[in-house]
């Protein structure tokens, strides 16, 4: 597809570098799913949405900070909704998430109750100031917080929420995060993998499956048209944790 | 079912269907991925000398029949690229490495440099400035970059062409003078799409190269002019999205095949033409031989 145009109907600030942006175009995206978001002029980069018709963005780069500057009435090109998003199994679900990578959650959240679906969260923060969406997790059901710095909730990273729950109560466990929080996670948790989804991250060129630059070793799974959301057991032994690519296909850390 | 294998510019493939450079070729495990779904030879992603992270997006244009890109010859470098042509050799297909350079000089620097089955010459990339179709429309240049690869490269080496040029069997017929085992045609048309709402053009670089079905009458008219004229094998490539695409191909005088774009539909499209192929063969009683060039000797 080419991209469509939508104008920017809104713009609220989360957090000191989170913001969301309302779209005026339904796309009907599942939970998990990405668009690839074009900022004229500059770069396109993908997004997962917040909810039908949000995007919650951190700014990071070039494209990101080119978005902030977009208010509303603004105009940018969209693409998607692409990949595969999450699938709601069971009565009974496990939120897990950390920092920006909660927006999808909160999405699938609040999918998950309209469907009668029992929903319990655990969602970790760097600190109080950078928390997103906790009125939405609180109207869910359970919700445990977590920051690094102890200024809310559980001090620690998300995995010391973990020891609040017992992980065989819930038919699915929904997470997205920092990679490294969510490598800790399927780490500790490994008994588990298999009821796991994790919506995770690579650099993305084409997003139809046809360039490799999201190809995950040693099996060369695309993430951008077979994930963003994958079964963690089919992670485990996967490049995942250890290390992705960038735009020029090198390997580098997997921080963040 | 009729035999599938060919010898194609130096290389015994267990077919013809081959994937094409620039598609999911950026790790070995893509490739190896594709090596496993059937394909009879694999092209990695073009390899230069120093890392690239290629062109800002949008890199990509779903258009009528065809895709338009301009990712810009993002890859690590030959020096890091080793392991993975590494491991795409697991999956038990030649594994050919593509690569660019903006000289004689620098195209055999790094076919010295690199280990692989073949080389296959990017001369023909239409939206990288120094590189690509800029040396690749002067038959001279393609000359004198084919002759230092094969006095540099100790395996055979293709020559990928460019179609956006007034005579392609003239660049043909320099890589064959420069000692070529074989040329690879087409590689994109140069192309532009550009957004109503806002008259921005689509892709990030502006313009970029057109791909699949919209470009494969120009492959196939391109692949019967070079296989009339030239002594060397010709490989076809554009458009080719099913096994009667890969059949008119190899009737135009293609040995081998490459499929690209179409695998938008998946890594299952290798076995699919290659089990089409052989069926119509068998339909036909005929072989790959009897077919190939079949329409340059119908006159």
């Amino acid at each position: 597809m080419r991209p469509i145009d939508s104008i920017i109907q809104e713009v609220r600030s989360e957090a000191p570098l989170v913001r969301t942006f309302w779209l005026d175009k339904q796309l009907d995206p599942a939970p998990g799913q990405y668009v690839m978001v074009w900022i004229r002029g500059v770069d396109e980069v993908p997004m997962s949405f917040s909810s039908p018709d949000t995007i919650t963005v951190q700014s990071v780069g070039s494209a990101t900070q080119a978005l902030f500057n977009l208010g509303a009435g603004s105009s940018i090109g969209l693409r998607g909704p692409f990949g595969n998003g999450f699938v709601l199994r069971g009565k009974n679900i496990l939120l897990v998430g950390g920092g920006v990578g909660t927006a999808p959650l909160a999405f699938l959240g609040e999918q998950a109750r309209g469907a009668g679906i029992k929903v319990t969260s655990l969602v970790g923060f760097c600190s109080s100031q950078d928390i997103i969406f906790q009125d939405r997790f609180e109207a869910l059901g359970g919700l445990i917080i977590t920051t690094d710095d102890g200024s809310v909730g559980i001090k620690g990273h998300v995995a010391e929420g973990l020891k609040e729950f017992d992980l065989a109560e819930f038919s699915q466990i929904y997470l997205c995060g920092p990679e490294v929080m969510m490598w800790d996670i399927i780490s500790r948790t490994r008994e588990h993998a298999g009821k796991i989804q994790a919506c995770i991250s690579r650099y993305f060129k084409c997003a139809t499956g046809v360039c490799g630059s999201c190809c995950l070793d040693p099996e060369g799974v695309r993430v951008c048209v077979e994930g963003p959301v994958f079964m963690a057991d089919r992670l485990i032994e996967s490049e995942f944790g250890r290390y992705k690519r960038g735009p020029d296909g090198r390997k580098g850390q997997c921080r963040g | 079912m009729p035999s599938l294998t060919v010898h194609a510019g130096g290389l015994t493939l267990r077919n013809p269907v081959m994937l094409a450079a620039g598609i999911l070729g950026t790790t070995g495990a893509s490739l190896r991925r594709a090596a496993l779904a059937g394909a009879g030879g694999v092209v990695t992603k073009s390899l230069g000398s120093v890392p690239r992270d290629g062109h800002p997006g949008p890199t990509i244009v779903q258009v009528d029949c065809g895709l338009l890109n301009a990712m810009g010859l993002p890859n690590p470098s030959y020096k890091k690229f080793q392991e993975e042509i590494d491991i795409a050799r697991t999956g038990g297909v030649p594994v050919v490495a593509s690569i660019f350079g903006s000289s004689a000089e620098e195209f055999a620097g790094i076919a010295r440099g690199l280990d692989a089955d073949a080389f296959e010459l990017n001369l023909s990339c239409p939206h990288a400035e120094k590189y690509g179709s800029e040396l690749g429309r002067y038959p001279d240049l393609v000359e004198a970059v084919t002759g230092a690869v094969k006095a540099a490269a100790n395996a055979p080496v293709w020559v990928k062409l460019t179609p956006n040029t007034a005579d392609i069997v003239e660049l043909g017929q320099a890589a064959q003078r420069g000692g070529a085992d074989a040329v690879v045609a087409i590689n994109t048309l140069k192309a532009m799409a550009i957004d109503i709402e806002t008259g921005y053009p689509i892709l990030g670089n502006r313009f970029g190269g057109l791909s699949g079905p919209a470009i494969k009458p120009v492959a196939v008219r391109s692949v019967y002019d070079l296989a009339l004229r030239l002594d060397i094998p010709v490989i076809g490539v554009g458009g080719v999205t099913s096994w009667e695409d890969a059949v008119e191909m190899i009737m135009a005088g293609a040995c081998a095949v490459q499929v690209g774009t179409a695998l938008q539909k998946g890594y299952g499209i290798f076995e699919e033409i290659s089990l089409g192929l052989a069926r119509y063969l068998e339909r036909k009683s005929m072989t790959l031989e009897d077919i190939r060039g079949m329409a340059g000797r119908h006159y």
